[in-house]
């Protein structure tokens, strides 16, 4: 396909678009279809063309709109609003739905997309997430999909999209904060034959579903993003690591990977040029070490995902030994806004370091959980009092926890803090992918320091020391402490031993696993001097509470 | 195996068929995998339980995965694995004795603003109340009411 064909199979969708007055977008992704969305979907589709209506309305089956907490969720255009928790059992309230569509939306399921949730977004990434129909490539090219890539193939040099996206400033997305463009620039010099491009879908953070929720909506944008990257650096096979966990994520791959092929997108002869680039997926088995590059590269290859020293870095000798470009799913979803709309217009958002935007999945205790997209620099207050809505039943703010189990919890007195990642790291935590969990005063902080603990215990690898022995004595001695076991001398062995773990491990996963621990010892030293000098847990978690004082349970 | 071509690099794409035609990885078929991929059965085996993803052992009739992610750790999931545990006389990762039902710790179901999140069967339950489990779970396992 030609850029002039694909032009014009936008406009036809264009065209079809404006016969269209009435729009009712559902949101069919993995959180709105676990509250029974596929049913609203269908009952709305079918009153629809019962009454008549499907040449002026149009019932879309679309992906996830962010605001989770009030799903399923249904979008009503012209008449700019958004529905929340339509029940799925009662036809009363969705012909109601239909019948206003003129007139004022049904009241009592209404919601204003004025609210902060949404009006205080700034979407990028997210742009097309709600809007289009993920299995229709069609979809995707009426809101101008795939033309920034076959701009590129006809009429850019691969130096120059290069250049492109290291203008824009754009930074890892999976958590590194690696600068986007220079990544590039490497791979696109390393000498070799054969290069590939892979793309990390192997959110492993517990607590985030960024990545999960943009592969389910707009997974084309992703395939775009990778397309692009492959073209710049002269890669002709991708492939996109996805965890097995997310199966709806993957089967909208696929189908979006055989459309796009069948369309001359992917595959061969790109754009009938003589580009070619071959995407395929491979699943993840569940362990969150295959984040990190190295050890994921080994699980494409069929080995067990465990990473090696570096250098060599993957851009040098990845996958195979050739030079290999990893970038996450948020970042390849940046690329093509970058191309059409420029570098420095991207540049222009965030803050100094920070360019862009990001998209976080705020959940825990916090009334709007879900996932939103801000740009960078906005305040931790405003993303968990005024687009989060706050906390439930009014309760104290404790901590966020950001990076997942390698990052920190940051206290109350960093609300403040505009949120990039120079300001994360300084308050000992890190951007991370993108979770960010409230936690209001019922939390305990030693333990959620051995949840954390006893996860990165569990996955560790194995392969260096100071990660699978120093995570397993790291996690006994917060046990011993939540018993109420605890002495005061242990709180300085696990400074002592984070610091070690933290300089010694091999891999990302075990340099930051302390990070949990440490960060709370910083900020929440009482909270650990109060198990071992009183042996209770104050919000009443840890097993010391749940027996008296001094006899804890084992 | 043919779709990948007999490649070893395809040997988890191939772990993950065997496990969704079967149900887990028995000793059988990790060898009838390692032979046809010409792989030594030592890596398969290393592989097959490297990952969290396959189990080795055959599934309950029914399966009941807990998100043990941050987001249903936080909103308490803990607390509903430790009601589950009590219910179904068995840890977490194991089946009860008369084969009905797996219990499973999941790392992140990625549901977390639905938290806390189980899964019955494929089917997730959000926003899970330990009444609704508890209720699930005795259908499933026949105890008597009590």
């Amino acid at each position: 396909m030609t850029l002039d064909e694909l032009q014009e199979i936008a406009e036809r969708e264009r065209e079809e678009a404006k016969k269209i007055t009435h729009r009712v977008n559902v949101s069919v992704a993995a959180g709105c279809l676990s509250l029974h969305s596929d049913q609203v979907f269908k009952m709305l589709q079918t009153e629809v063309q019962k009454r008549g209506l499907d040449g002026s309305c149009k019932v879309k089956s679309v992906g996830c709109m962010g605001l989770c907490a009030a799903g399923p969720l249904v979008r009503s255009e012209p008449q700019h609003t958004y529905y929340r928790g339509l029940p799925p059992d009662s036809p009363e309230v969705l012909n109601a739905v239909i019948d206003s569509l003129d007139g004022k939306p049904v009241p009592e399921f209404a919601l204003s997309p004025e609210i902060p949730f949404f009006a205080a977004q700034k979407r990028i990434v997210l742009e097309n997430c709600g809007e289009i129909d993920p299995e229709r490539i069609e979809d995707y090219i009426g809101v101008g999909g795939y033309e920034p890539l076959l701009n590129c193939i006809a009429n850019r040099s691969r130096d120059d999209v290069v250049q492109e996206v290291i203008r824009s400033g754009l930074r890892g997305r999976g958590g590194g904060g690696y600068p986007t463009g220079l990544k590039w620039s490497m791979v696109a010099k390393a000498s070799g034959e054969q290069k590939y491009a892979i793309c990390n879908a192997d959110e492993g953070d517990p607590g985030a579903f960024m990545d999960r929720s943009v592969l389910e909506s707009d997974p084309h944008r992703v395939l775009e993003g990778m397309a692009i990257a492959a073209y710049a650096v002269g890669a002709t096979k991708g492939y996109i690591y996805c965890r097995a966990e997310y199966p709806l994520a993957v089967k909208r791959l696929k189908v979006a990977i055989r459309q796009a092929e069948r369309m001359g997108l992917l595959g061969k002869r790109i754009g009938e040029s003589d580009f070619c680039f071959e995407v395929e997926v491979r699943l993840g088995a569940g362990a969150f070490v295959c984040g990190e590059e190295t050890a994921l590269i080994a699980s494409v290859e069929g080995e067990r995902g465990v990473p090696r020293p570096r250098p060599p870095f993957p851009a040098y000798s990845g996958l195979n030994n050739c030079p290999t470009l990893l970038n996450n799913v948020e970042t390849f979803a940046n690329i093509a806004p970058i191309i059409s709309k420029g570098g420095d217009w991207f540049a222009s958002i965030g803050t100094g370091k920070s360019k862009g935007t990001k998209v976080f999945a705020l959940v825990g205790d916090v009334i709007n959980s879900g996932l939103i997209e801000v740009p960078m620099g906005i305040k931790l207050r405003d993303l968990v009092y005024s687009l989060g809505g706050g906390i439930p039943g009014d309760r104290k703010f404790k901590a966020v926890q950001t990076g997942g189990p390698s990052g920190g919890c940051i206290p109350e007195q960093f609300l403040d803090m505009g949120v990039d990642y120079e300001s994360l790291a300084s308050a000992g935590s890190i951007m991370g992918s993108g979770g960010m969990i409230v936690m209001d005063e019922t939390a305990c902080m030693v333990d959620v320091a051995k949840f954390f603990m006893d996860f990165t215990r569990d996955e560790s690898c194995g392969k260096c020391i100071p990660c699978r022995v120093g995570t397993t004595q790291l996690h006994g001695l917060l046990e011993r402490i939540s018993e109420g076991k605890g002495q005061m001398a242990d709180l300085k062995t696990l400074e002592r031993l984070g610091a070690m773990v933290k300089r010694t491990a091999l891999c990302g996963l075990g340099q930051t696993a302390p990070n949990p621990v440490s960060s709370t010892l910083k900020y929440f030293r009482d909270e650990y001097v109060h198990h071992i000098a009183d042996k209770t847990c104050a919000q009443g978690k840890c097993a010391c509470s749940k027996t008296p004082a001094g006899t804890a349970e084992n | 195996m043919r779709r990948h071509g007999y490649k070893a690099s395809a040997l988890i794409e191939v772990l993950h068929t065997v496990q969704e035609s079967f149900g887990f990885l028995d000793d059988v078929s990790l060898r009838f995998v390692a032979s046809s991929l010409r792989i030594p059965m030592s890596k398969v085996f290393g592989v097959a339980t490297y990952y969290h993803f396959f189990s080795m052992k055959p599934p309950g009739e029914h399966n009941c995965v807990v998100c043990m992610g941050t987001g249903c750790y936080v909103k308490g999931a803990g607390d509903l694995m430790k009601m589950i545990e009590e219910i179904a006389r068995v840890k977490a990762g194991e089946t009860t004795p008369d084969g009905k039902v797996s219990i499973v710790a999941a790392r992140c179901i990625g549901s977390c603003s639905l938290a806390p999140a189980v899964v019955f069967d494929g089917e997730v339950i959000p926003r899970a109340q330990p009444g609704a489990v508890r209720d699930q779970l005795r259908r499933w396992i026949g105890h008597d009411a009590g």
